[in-house]
């Protein structure tokens, strides 16, 4: 069946690729229990497994709830360290936590003033939100010094990340 | 973050926490902040570490110490790390 919706095209993205080495950042990252500054480069250093980061829409919105949802039961965390990014406060955070949850398990990047998803190339002003701007949908596998295992970026708004294909790179 | 000296358990805008951090400014102390629950009875993490829900609380691994209540703390790094002759104006 033919449905009658749109997309919104977004064009390439200027994003990290695979084997270049993911741009430093430090944000409060949001756990179950509390937040504090956390370096990507101290969190990619913690352990052997890869870090998944999966930057979506604000806290809320129904591709967070959709990722999370399919995220948490595929049980990621048993082979990468997962984090989320997106530009709600570590108040939105602690409830999407509770919401989906994400326990001990997940950890979630608060990031209010989009500048990581600028260092990013994945910045995307919202229509009809005044002065909102937020990360397009977009995933990106690290190993333990930051390189770029696999990364996809969304050309479309909305659009979802290829879950298997991820699974397969951890 | 594992080169900073204190862990000092927060809540946002919370003046007892500000009076430590204040503290741990001046006497330039590398301290790493985690902000807890705004909702005292979720407050896990610091009933773990010292018992009770309050903040402010300490983690100083160097000393071995964790502690609670701002006056208690607030005391505390003045003795430790607060400079001779001050330390030794109030004894």
């Amino acid at each position: 069946m033919e449905l009658d919706f749109e997309v919104v095209d977004l064009g390439p993205a200027d994003h990290p690729e695979e084997g270049e080495q993911a741009p430093e950042f430090t944000r409060p990252l949001v756990t179950d229990e509390y937040w504090s500054d956390v370096a990507l480069s101290e969190l990619v250093a913690r352990d052997d497994e890869p870090t998944v980061l999966l930057f979506h829409s604000m806290d809320g919105a129904f591709p967070a709830t959709y990722l999370w949802k399919e995220v948490r039961s595929r049980d990621w965390h048993a082979e990468a360290t997962v984090v989320g990014v997106s530009i709600s406060t570590p108040y939105a955070h602690k409830q999407l936590i509770d919401e989906r949850d994400l326990g001990e398990d997940y950890a979630l990047y608060s990031d209010p003033g989009n500048g990581v998803a600028e260092a990013y190339g994945i910045a995307h002003d919202l229509d009809g939100m005044a002065a909102v701007s937020e990360p397009r949908p977009a995933v990106f596998v690290l190993d333990s010094e930051r390189t770029v295992e696999y990364a996809w970026v969304a050309e479309e708004w909305p659009d979802f990340p290829d879950y298997d294909e991820i699974e397969a790179a951890l | 973050m594992s080169d900073t000296d204190i862990v000092c358990y927060r809540l946002q805008a919370c003046p007892f926490c500000e009076r430590v951090v204040r503290r741990l400014q001046e006497y330039g102390i590398d301290y790493e902040s985690r902000f807890v629950e705004p909702l005292h009875s979720e407050r896990d993490a610091v009933k773990r570490l010292t018992g009770k829900r309050t903040v402010p609380a300490i983690v100083d691994d160097t000393e071995g110490v964790t502690m609670s209540e701002s006056a208690n703390i607030v005391d505390y790094l003045d003795r430790t790390y607060g400079d001779a002759d001050e330390a030794g104006g109030e004894a």
